[in-house]
């Protein structure tokens, strides 16, 4: 762990506005309002700093990115850079000219992403009317204009029941890829948590019906699946480690080592504004706060898997713990692994009314 | 042919991954969305020849030939890699 290695990815989160408004919405809970966000100049300026220290992949997500007028032209701007470029959409403000601009920049592949197969709870899921209907016409226009598609959908107690057909979607629009991602408890998912975590019952079906996908699709269709951490006995390698593969960039111009890392007290995050990637990287106190494995205590730090899962996520860890740098408690070896069990306990037998990601929605304590 | 592949398919990157020389690792590649294969010496001998339009057979008798190697040597090794990479989404057979 001498030698520093560049990062692999950028999150640009071009900004938070969004028509939809997921209640397991992966922004934090005060979004970044749209007169402070980056400028164009400054993104291009960023994307090029970004290939320079190392980073191959951009991901373009927010909010809704396409929301942001300047888009094509900060596309352009990582494909010049030599950046692959993905774009990261709920999809409903696209339409054929939009998308043949985004192509016509240098746009390398997109993720579209469904709230769920039947349109009534679809639309209710995202709180936008008429949302599925036009997403599945964006679908077919995403293929028509050659873009490679990834469908992604977002899996909870509420929707899991059909994920077969999720998957069937996914062969419809001959997707090479499509993702189940089971929602994460931070941020709004965790604010929802009652409303959206499925039971160990519906979660050992759907991990069984994905494994049975998989080998009945093998070749024709990579299914990519994340499990929620609360009937793991081992944590994820969130973001791969602390600063070791990502740079988050907020839509104000922070710069992150993961998406949530704003949830946590005590940091004061680098702005590109006023520093480069390369120094961001090497050097802010944010980055090394976490990074590698010297900051750990037990029993993460005399555990064979500490250079595995890097002991889990820092902001799940403080969230449930009110300590960022403890074990993760999604790992069974952590003393407070018993929250996991407590919230599933607590999760009742019908789910409650979600509350909605909104800006002023939520008391942020 | 090897392991059930037919010798006349066309091997092609599938949509949306690329191969590309990383300047800051000084290797090459194949960035697809959402992962990233390394690729080292032997493999990228192989995957400069996937085109769409060479077969499989043109493949392997152009590494045997270049690489003065037994034949079916060369085609245990380019199978095995190109189902791997197949089986992983990064190509279509
Ligand atoms: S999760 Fe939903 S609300 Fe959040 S940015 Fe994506 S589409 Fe918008
Ligand atoms: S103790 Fe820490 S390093 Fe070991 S498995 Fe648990 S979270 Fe990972």
């Amino acid at each position: 762990m001498s030698t520093l290695e560049p990062p692999l990815a950028l999150l640009a989160e071009l900004t938070h506005r969004c028509p939809l408004q997921c209640p397991y919405c992966s922004n934090p809970l005060e979004l970044d309002r749209a007169s402070g966000e980056l400028d164009t100049a400054n993104w291009i300026r960023v994307l090029a700093e970004a290939a320079a220290i190392g980073i191959l992949q951009v991901h373009f997500s927010g909010g809704e990115p396409t929301a942001r007028k300047d888009l094509p032209a900060i596309v352009r701007a990582a494909a010049e850079s030599g950046l692959y470029s993905n774009l990261i959409t709920s999809g409903v403000l696209l339409d054929e000219r939009s998308l043949a601009t985004l192509v016509e920049a240098g746009l390398d592949h997109a993720q579209l992403s469904f709230q769920d197969v039947e349109p009534a709870n679809a639309d209710r899921i995202g709180g936008f009317k008429g949302g599925h209907r036009r997403k599945l016409e964006v679908a077919r226009l995403i293929k028509a204009a050659g873009l490679p598609l990834t469908l992604n959908f977002v899996v909870h107690r509420q929707n899991l029941e059909r994920l077969p057909q999720m998957i069937a979607l996914g062969l419809d629009f001959g997707a090479q890829r499509i993702e189940i991602a089971h929602v994460q408890y931070y941020g709004w998912g965790l604010v929802n948590r009652d409303a959206l975590l499925p039971s160990r019952v519906q979660l050992d079906a759907a991990t069984e019906e994905v494994e049975t996908a998989r080998l009945r699709l093998k070749g024709r269709l990579v299914i990519d699946y994340v499990v929620p951490d609360y009937y793991a006995a081992r944590p994820k390698a969130c973001m791969g480690g602390w600063a070791r593969r990502f740079i988050n960039i907020t839509p104000a111009g922070l710069a992150l080592p993961c998406h949530a890392a704003q949830s946590l007290p005590g940091f004061d995050f680098p702005s590109v504004r006023t520093h480069s990637l390369a120094d961001i990287w090497q050097s802010s106190p944010a980055f090394l706060r976490f990074r590698g494995t010297e900051w750990m205590a037990e029993p993460c730090r005399s555990c064979e898997r500490r250079e595995i899962d890097w002991g889990g996520c820092r902001c799940q860890a403080f969230a449930l713990t009110g300590d960022a740098a403890r074990t993760d408690p999604a790992c069974a070896l952590s003393p407070d692994h018993g929250v996991m069990e407590a919230a599933v306990a607590a999760r009742g037998g019908e789910p409650p009314p979600f509350r909605y990601r909104r800006i002023g929605a939520v008391e942020t304590a | 042919m090897n392991a059930g592949l037919n010798a006349a398919v066309a091997p092609a990157l599938a949509p949306g991954v690329k191969l590309r020389f990383d300047k800051v690792r000084e290797g090459w590649v194949l960035l697809a969305p959402e992962r990233l294969f390394v690729i080292d010496e032997q493999a990228l001998d192989i995957l400069k020849l996937v085109d769409g339009a060479r077969t499989l057979k043109v493949i392997i008798d152009d590494l045997a030939e270049r690489f003065d190697a037994p034949r079916d040597l060369i085609e245990t090794d380019v199978v095995a890699m190109l189902r791997d990479l197949a089986d992983r989404g990064a190509i279509t057979l």
